[in-house]
């Protein structure tokens, strides 16, 4: 019963996305107050019905409820309460419900922080932002209802894949669709701004903390992701360059750029018609993302069960949004009039760099991502685009974002001196080049890349550090010390973001170069050098987990005879779903970790063993979680937080302009 | 009116992406994703010349015309689904089936390892470092699967990586179907 209540509430959800997006729309048009006063509530109204469907859908895993052809799939009685409830969004039915509960709750969030914003935009954001939980509350009713019963419910459940049973990806999701679907205000915004025909200072400031929200959320999920694939596909990489990894990037890189134009709105009121355009293009490739990943148009590992009606639809939904969005743009982006000018030398250029890199970065990894169709349409036969495409072309846009970043977040508006600049930023060059002179003298007999590495990444972060003493003017030290403290946050929020990036780029460059691997067939008790360590495979046992069973290896690292780690690398067996994983067993470190993972017992006798010094590894995600952070620490700021509810400041700017 | 003009710059985006949907919709249409139509079937399978991979013989044109069904597997290292597929072929293997691997664009020392860690499921194993291969063969993208009967013709093709489903709905019936020919 009550889960025919969780279909009936998904029902009602539909038929109030419908009154959002055609009353507030269609009021909007004629200007009457009360057709657009509706969008609001329906907009908390879809949250609240939305809420309450997952809910269910929750409770039906948590009590494994196996009439439920979807319990029945992705849920197994003996699997720990956790996955239970991660099991909810590990599949694809669950997964397009938290999508459409997400999108419902930016609706609502906007409806709620929004209530200051001019009547007749609000009413059209929220109805722009309705039509899109029309598109896919009607998708995942029609072709992926997750509230499916089984006529004969079974004893037990088939299991959720034993990959996914993971902290680290319980809640990879989640966080990916906030980023995701968080890009839908934006677009709405900009779809919004386009039919009042009017973009201003004050639009800039509106969008800027939904462009963040969603960003940080997605490079929180892109990291939690890449950090999982690191320590539990056991491969050892970090990033795979594939299709559903490009999916998140694209949007990742697109709402970077969109993130600094929106400043340059704000600030100076130039750039519109750019910006609009990432508005919409931040959004439309998360549709499209989301059409890769479930159309099963290109081959992945990640690629959720495919079905071709689902892509069709789905291909229809970007289609329709992406291209009525483009379309609306040509015939409205004539009339956005810039109101600024400036100078070659000005922050206004150095950002136009970034969005340039940026862009053109995000479609490269596009391209490459479909080139396989692109080349079978055009040639008849393909090649394969693998890891060696993507990191020759995507490097050189990041080496370029990475130079000319410090400086152009010191250049001030309008018009600058690039003298002036150079005075403030060379500390910070000069600790990168003796860094990556003191790396390129440790690592001599390797290649360049740890050097230049080192460069860029200690130029980034030593850049944000000149970045934020530059905002303390002149004076003696004590008075800039306070005047330090007393920077907005988001200033803050700037540099910690800046320098988050500078210490991704010096665990990427470092992993890559100075890492070592050693694969080879280990007897018990035998010993092999892993670099400066020895491991030794002291003892294998069986063991038993709750729904798997594996054997582990008891590996004791040592370096110049004292005990650095014992690490026990396993590999299991989940019975249920019939498939093997193994567990890497990793030692994290500062400046390294250290990465066991056991193969197949060999028929000669001993076990295959794959070991690997990964250096800086950590730095990888410990830069995103910080620019992650620098997105929060922006947001808290009083001044963005004003701009979110648009209370009578952004009133006073729009009437300014 | 200047209001009314469009500005060809801004028609672009529009332009642009239907033609993506129009890749994409043709993407789409390919009735059966992974099996694609492949001019070589029916046909003979293209020669191997390959070099030797590790200590077994690298496969060569006779092995291709050789009695029995066998299978064609391009794989690589760096291939993250050839991961996916690669304890169904170790099954494949079990049965007696053999299996010609073909090392498509990898370096010997990886090829080796990835063997070494994950075990060997081929009767025979060639590097096409270059590709070249790949090339004769039509190959779409990594990992491939061709399936070859007993007087060399290529009877089926797979793109992608073969899982148990693939086993079973699409693979299944040319390995039976060729094993009561012979």
């Amino acid at each position: 019963m009550l889960v025919e209540f969780g279909h009936f509430t998904l029902l009602l959800a539909l038929i109030v996305s419908l009154v959002q997006t055609t009353v507030p729309l269609y009021g909007a048009y004629k200007g009457y107050g009360p057709w657009m006063a509706i969008a609001r509530p329906a907009a908390v109204l879809q949250l609240i019905l939305l809420s309450v469907s997952f809910s269910i859908l929750m409770y039906a895993f948590v009590v494994s409820d196996f009439s439920v052809a979807l319990v029945v799939k992705n849920s197994h009685t003996l699997k720990p309460m956790l996955y239970k409830i991660t099991g909810v969004w590990g599949n694809h039915e669950g997964s397009m419900l938290l999508w459409c509960l997400i999108l419902a709750l930016f609706g609502a969030l906007v409806a709620l922080f929004g209530r200051h914003l001019p009547t007749t935009f609000i009413a059209r954001v929220l109805g722009v932002q309705g039509s899109i939980g029309v598109a896919f509350l009607s998708f995942l009713i029609f072709t992926s209802n997750p509230f499916l019963r089984l006529q004969f419910p079974p004893f037990d459940g088939t299991g959720l894949n034993p990959m996914l049973q993971d902290p680290g990806l319980a809640f990879h999701p989640p966080f990916l669709y906030f980023g995701y679907v968080g890009l839908s205000t934006t677009f709405s915004f900009a779809v919004a701004a386009l039919l009042e025909g009017r973009v201003n200072a004050a639009w800039g400031r509106w969008v800027r903390p939904w462009t963040l929200l969603a960003w940080l959320n997605l490079t929180v999920g892109i990291a939690l992701g890449s950090w999982w694939a690191y320590y539990e596909l056991g491969w050892g990489g970090f990033w795979f360059w594939d299709p559903v990894e490009n999916a998140s990037f694209m949007p990742w890189l697109i709402s970077a750029a969109l993130l600094h134009s929106a400043i340059v709105v704000e600030k100076r009121e130039v750039l519109k018609v750019w910006t609009i355009l990432l508005a919409i293009l931040a959004f439309g490739f998360s549709l499209i993302g989301t059409f890769i990943v479930r159309s099963g148009v290109l081959t992945s590992v990640h690629a959720f069960a495919n079905d071709p009606e689902r892509g069709v639809y789905l291909l229809g939904i970007a289609g329709f949004f992406i291209g009525g969005a483009l379309i609306l743009f040509s015939i409205r982006a004539g009339t956005l009039k810039a109101n600024g000018a400036f100078a070659f030398v000005s922050r206004e250029s150095a950002l136009i760099l970034n969005n340039v890199l940026l862009a053109v970065s995000a479609f490269v990894v596009f391209i490459g991502t479909i080139w396989p169709l692109i080349a079978e349409m055009a040639f008849g036969r393909t090649l394969s685009v693998g890891p060696p495409f993507f990191d020759a072309s995507f490097t050189p846009f990041m080496i370029g974002l990475a130079v000319i970043l410090p400086i152009g977040s010191i250049l001030p508006w309008k018009r600058a001196k690039l003298g002036r600049t150079a005075i403030l930023a060379w500390p910070a060059f000069l600790l990168a080049a003796l860094l990556a002179m003191f790396v390129w003298s440790i690592g001599s007999d390797r290649s360049l890349l740890a050097p230049i590495g080192t460069a860029l990444g200690s130029w980034l972060i030593f850049g944000s550090l000149a970045d934020l003493i530059s905002r303390t003017g002149r004076g003696s030290a004590a008075a800039r010390l306070r005047r330090l403290t007393r920077l907005p946050r988001a200033d803050f929020g700037k540099a910690v973001s800046h320098a988050g990036f500078g210490v991704t780029t010096l665990g990427v460059a470092l992993l890559l170069a100075w890492q070592v691997e050693v694969i080879r067939v280990a007897n018990i008790g035998e010993t092999f050098k892993l670099g400066d360590y020895d491991v030794t495979m002291e003892s294998v046992q069986r063991i038993d987990g709750p729904n798997y069973v594996g054997e582990g290896a008891n590996m004791r690292v040592e370096r110049d005879g004292e005990l650095v780690a014992n690490l026990f690398p396993e590999k299991r067996f989940y019975p249920v779903a019939g498939t093997p994983t193994t567990e890497a067993a990793i030692r994290n470190g500062v400046f390294a970790d250290i990465y066991v993972v056991l193969g197949d017992k060999q028929d000669a006798g001993g076990w295959a063993v794959r070991a690997h010094i990964k250096p800086f590894a950590n730095w990888i995600w410990v830069g995103a979680i910080l620019m992650a952070f620098g997105g929060v620490l922006s947001l808290s700021d009083r001044r963005v937080r004003i701009t979110a509810g648009a209370r009578k400041s952004t009133q006073a700017v729009a009437a300014q302009t | 009116m200047a209001r009314r003009q469009i500005p060809w710059l801004t028609l672009m985006p529009p332009i642009i992406f239907a033609g993506f949907v129009g890749i994409f919709f043709s993407g789409m249409l390919k009735d059966d994703q992974g099996s694609l139509p492949s001019a070589f079937i029916g046909r003979q399978a293209p020669a191997l010349e390959l070099v030797a991979l590790g200590n077994k013989p690298a496969p060569s044109s006779e092995d291709l015309s050789a009695q029995t069904i066998k299978i064609v597997n391009f794989w690589a290292s760096w291939c993250a689904p050839c991961r996916v597929e690669h304890p169904i072929l170790m099954d494949l293997a079990a049965e007696g089936i053999p299996i010609i691997g073909i090392n498509y664009k990898d370096t010997p020392e990886n090829a080796l390892e990835f063997l070494a860690e994950l075990g060997d499921p081929y009767t025979a194993i060639g590097a096409d470092e270059a590709g070249r291969n790949g090339f004769s063969w039509g190959v779409y993208g990594i990992p491939e699967t061709f399936i070859v009967n007993g007087s060399g013709e290529i009877i089926y093709r797979f793109a992608g990586p073969v899982t148990q489903a693939v086993l079973d709905t699409k693979m299944r019936k040319y390995l039976d179907d060729a094993a009561t020919v012979d």
